[in-house]
């Protein structure tokens, strides 16, 4: 029997090309509006998807990668992502809601707090794409740290090198998000009217975090959520993030450019977590691409250069750019399964064109071939991902965690 | 039109919180936690017109004795995050979070305020509250860094600084004009450059300009510097004056302060918390205020009030015995109760006050606790409720009420069924939303 792939769609803008607001299709007057995002949620929700992201950064957008930039000619604006998908989440059902959040300058408690209510909002549908922000714009924004500047820095190792402390603490921020999630135990409280107590306090537990960038004390504000564990997922191109998701992550997006190079990744990611002793379950292993569907693959070809004339350039990105037709994608997909990705998030280059064509054309074809379920089953998210409920950590007698058949 | 029109009054909703004053432990106590409780209040609010639906916030668990402290209602979700969700099941009510000014940047609160105002179509509120203190800093990356004497200085400047980076977007910003190829106008986002005493922060913010502006700022400090800030930012205080004659003076003293500032009496709009009881008659509207006194201090919850005012482990005394014949232990107050705000000035002072009371009226611990702590700001059936609030807002005790019910999440519902369509009929209250914005419901001049 063929195994299911996990489906995922990144939702960002008008679409990750950057002329895609041009098209007729496109609604770029409504990207600040919760209707557009709502629109966008249900018809992911419409073909069955696990999860969305929702791309984040406290810079704006930029051609240039360290600085701002001037044009006038491309989406520019984000709203918070946490709190769109929020906003997503009493507007569908089922879908798993991920947002980006960075770590390099926020506080640990607010970002395990908010991913925490998200959980509870959607009834067990959070996630958390943990996200290091590395550039000095950022820095400048809160004014309260100093970078190493980057532009003085020349080889890839050593920038490298660089950015390390940052997944460091990011790792630390995970670290203190997932002793929080822990932090009461599930039945916590109990509303006993003969003593008087709402809550069971030797179920409640600090959680001393004392890490070189903060120290938390606890416990959370907020009590466990649905999930227990919100999902926590890191996007990663190369061997430090790889580590990073190894210890902290539940799913790693990658960004394979074919079938062998997805095998590598799958091995490179195993043997950073052989590196950092990785305990529990091995990372789900997802990788990322740009999709631009038409019915005919000459079509889809011809919409792409289309786009690229729009943006008076040929469009490049970190991940691989896909333009063809659903059974072309649908082989893709089965071939690179072969090579050991569980799963894939596919970035629609045009929005709503291309989630539509994944929800009503895409899908179907993997229905039919065995790769993707026929709906959505009961549970959260994490469970629809095999991902079980973890007890809490600090159960003195934890139950045994609920694996899926 | 031949009526002089009479002062119009507001109302806001605040969901029962981490507060003594919440019952947990009756049959129809709902959940704290789950989101279709915040859904209930909300909408129910928004069915009665209110202004504006209100979060407290706590970031730290409250401690007694050194021990969380589990006679309350313990742990709740993210304000932003609740309202977020909250705007897709409401159209119309205003959505109000309370966000500390300590514990946070203000890059980071103004673009998620100016987000929230858009993802609700410009119904977002922020309630600056300081609380510096130490205890809750240890969540925190700085620690218990600020002298709690700065506190407004770094919430004056925080307020200041978040209204840089909103006014960083132009308001016509974003054009999306596809066949010009013209996502913005060229210019129209500027850069914030904030050069100050506690921030020094830069760039361009992701967020264009929200529908209000500016979320409408709220206020709860009592002190004289809380109150200079609510006269020179803020567009409502929430005080806890609701008492008619404090109502008065206080409503006085922070109206007096605004011309100093340039301001108008109506620019600020002051809403104290208050608490209304009702019942088919007065005096039934009396008997179920005492069953909910009883409810919300329980034997054990009335010892630890006192040990509060004691500032020692009372819990050998019986609840229902007379109180403490020795005086208060002065140097246990400052820390028995943590990530609480005090009110306790003079803990001995009080204590004498306590016991001459129980002696007089002969009150055991449990009762003279409710004695002391029960308040219902409005009491009656809801025809004389709806004259009491219509009665204190015409004579300048208040502008409205934060109303706290003490059931989650259907403690409102009679208020709103009840009250409300008195305060209609006396023309003091909207049978509609006039506008769409929070601001504009308020009655608020449009920011520039
Ligand atoms: C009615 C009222 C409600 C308050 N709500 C909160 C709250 O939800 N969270 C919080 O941290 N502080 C809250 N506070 C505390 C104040 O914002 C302020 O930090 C505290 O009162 C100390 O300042 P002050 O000396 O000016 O009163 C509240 C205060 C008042 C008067």
């Amino acid at each position: 029997m063929t195994e299911h792939l996990h489906l995922a769609v990144a939702l960002d803008g008008a679409g990750w090309h950057p002329a895609a607001w041009r098209l007729p299709d496109a609604r770029p007057g409504d990207l600040f509006d919760a209707a557009y995002w709502v629109d966008l949620a249900q018809a992911a929700e419409r073909g069955g998807l696990d999860l969305l992201t929702i791309e984040d950064a406290f810079t704006l957008q930029s051609d240039h990668p360290f600085r701002p930039d001037d044009r006038t000619d491309q989406v520019r604006g984000r709203l918070d992502a946490a709190l769109v998908a929020t906003r997503i989440a009493p507007a569908t059902t089922h879908i798993g809601l991920v947002p980006t959040v960075t770590t390099t300058h926020t506080e640990p408690f607010h970002v395990a707090t908010k991913v925490a209510s998200l959980d509870w909002v959607s009834g067990g549908r959070a996630g958390w794409r943990v996200q290091v922000l590395r550039q000095q714009a950022e820095v400048d924004q809160f004014g309260r740290r100093v970078l190493l500047d980057r532009s003085q820095v020349a080889s890839p190792e050593d920038r490298q090198a660089l950015s390390r402390p940052l997944f460091d603490e990011a790792a630390d921020a995970v670290e203190v998000s997932r002793r929080l999630w822990d932090s009461w135990e599930d039945d916590a409280e109990i509303r006993d009217r003969p003593t008087g107590r709402f809550i069971d306090r030797e179920k409640l537990h600090h959680i001393d975090f004392e890490g070189e960038h903060f120290s938390v004390r606890g416990p959370s504000i907020t009590p466990r959520s649905p999930q227990g564990q919100p999902l926590v997922v890191v996007l990663a191109h190369h061997v430090v993030p790889y580590e990073l998701a190894a210890r902290s992550a539940d799913v790693v997006f990658t960004t394979p450019h074919d079938a062998a190079g997805a095998a590598a990744i799958v091995a490179e990611v195993r043997a950073a977590e052989e590196r950092v002793g990785r305990e529990g379950r091995p990372l789900l292993v997802h990788a990322d691409l740009l999709v631009l569907l038409e019915a005919d693959r000459g079509r889809a070809e011809a919409a792409r250069a289309e786009l690229d004339e729009l943006d008076g350039r040929a469009w490049r990105s970190d991940a691989e750019i896909v333009a063809t037709d659903p059974e072309g994608l649908a082989d893709l997909l089965a071939d690179w399964q072969a090579a050991g990705i569980e799963g894939f998030r596919l970035r629609p280059a045009r929005l709503p064109t291309d989630l539509d064509a994944i929800a009503d054309a895409l899908v179907p074809v993997l229905r039919a071939r065995g790769l993707r379920p026929a709906g959505y089953g009961p549970g959260t998210l994490r469970e629809r991902l095999g991902l079980g409920r973890p007890p809490s950590r600090y159960a003195a007698d934890p139950h045994p965690e609920r694996t899926p058949a | 039109m031949t009526a002089t029109t009479k002062k119009q009054v507001h109302l806001a909703a605040h969901f029962p919180g981490v507060n003594s004053t919440t019952i947990w432990n009756r049959p129809d106590s709902g959940s704290q936690i789950e989101f279709s409780s915040f859904v209930h209040l909300a909408q129910a609010a928004e069915r009665g017109k209110f202004d504006f639906f209100f979060l407290a916030e706590g970031l730290r668990l409250r401690e007694h004795r050194g021990k969380l402290v589990d006679l309350d209602v313990v742990g709740r979700p993210d304000s932003l995050t609740v309202l977020a969700g909250l705007a897709a099941v409401t159209d119309r009510i205003g959505l109000a979070a309370t966000l500390n000014t300590t514990f946070n940047e203000p890059y980071e609160l103004a673009r998620q305020f100016a987000s929230l105002d858009h993802l609700s179509a410009g119904r977002a509120a922020w309630n600056a509250v300081t609380s510096p203190d130490a205890f809750t800093g240890e969540n925190f990356r700085r620690g218990g860094f600020l002298d709690p004497s700065q506190r407004y200085e770094r919430a004056a400047e925080l307020i200041a600084t978040a209204k840089e980076v909103w006014d960083s977007w132009a308001d016509d910003a974003v054009v999306a004009d596809q066949a010009a190829g013209r996502f913005v106008r060229p210019g129209a986002i500027g850069e914030f450059d904030h050069r100050g005493e506690h921030f020094r922060i830069r760039g361009r913010s992701t967020v264009p300009r929200s529908p209000q502006g500016y979320p409408v700022q709220i206020q709860a400090g009592d002190s004289d510097g809380g109150r200079e800030l609510a006269a020179r930012y803020t567009d409502v205080i929430f005080s806890r004056h609701s008492s008619f004659d404090a109502g008065q003076r206080f409503y006085a003293d922070v109206k007096g302060r605004l011309a100093r500032y340039g301001r108008t009496p109506d620019s600020l709009k002051i809403i104290p918390a208050a608490v209304a009881v009702l019942g088919d008659s007065e005096a039934d509207a009396r008997e179920r205020a005492d069953q909910i006194h009883l409810d919300q201090i329980s034997p054990q919850g009335a010892i630890a009030f006192l040990e509060q005012v004691w500032g020692r482990d009372l819990s050998d005394h019986d609840p229902d015995g007379p109180l403490p014949s020795f005086d208060p232990d002065v140097e246990g107050t400052e820390s028995i109760t943590k990530g609480r705000v005090r009110h306790t000035k003079d803990p001995v002072a009080v204590a004498q006050q306590w016991r001459d009371l129980a002696e007089s009226k002969g009150l055991s611990i449990r009762q003279l606790i409710i004695e002391v702590t029960a308040r219902s700001t409005f009491l009656g059936t809801a025809k004389q409720v709806a004259a009491q609030i219509d009665h204190a807002v015409q004579e300048d005790a208040a502008d409205g009420y934060i109303l706290v019910p003490h059931l989650t999440p259907h403690g409102l519902d009679e208020f709103i069924d009840t009250v409300v369509p008195e305060l209609q009929d006396r023309g003091v209250f909207r049978t509609e939303y006039p506008h769409e914005t929070l601001r504009g419901n308020l009655g608020l001049e449009p920011v520039r």
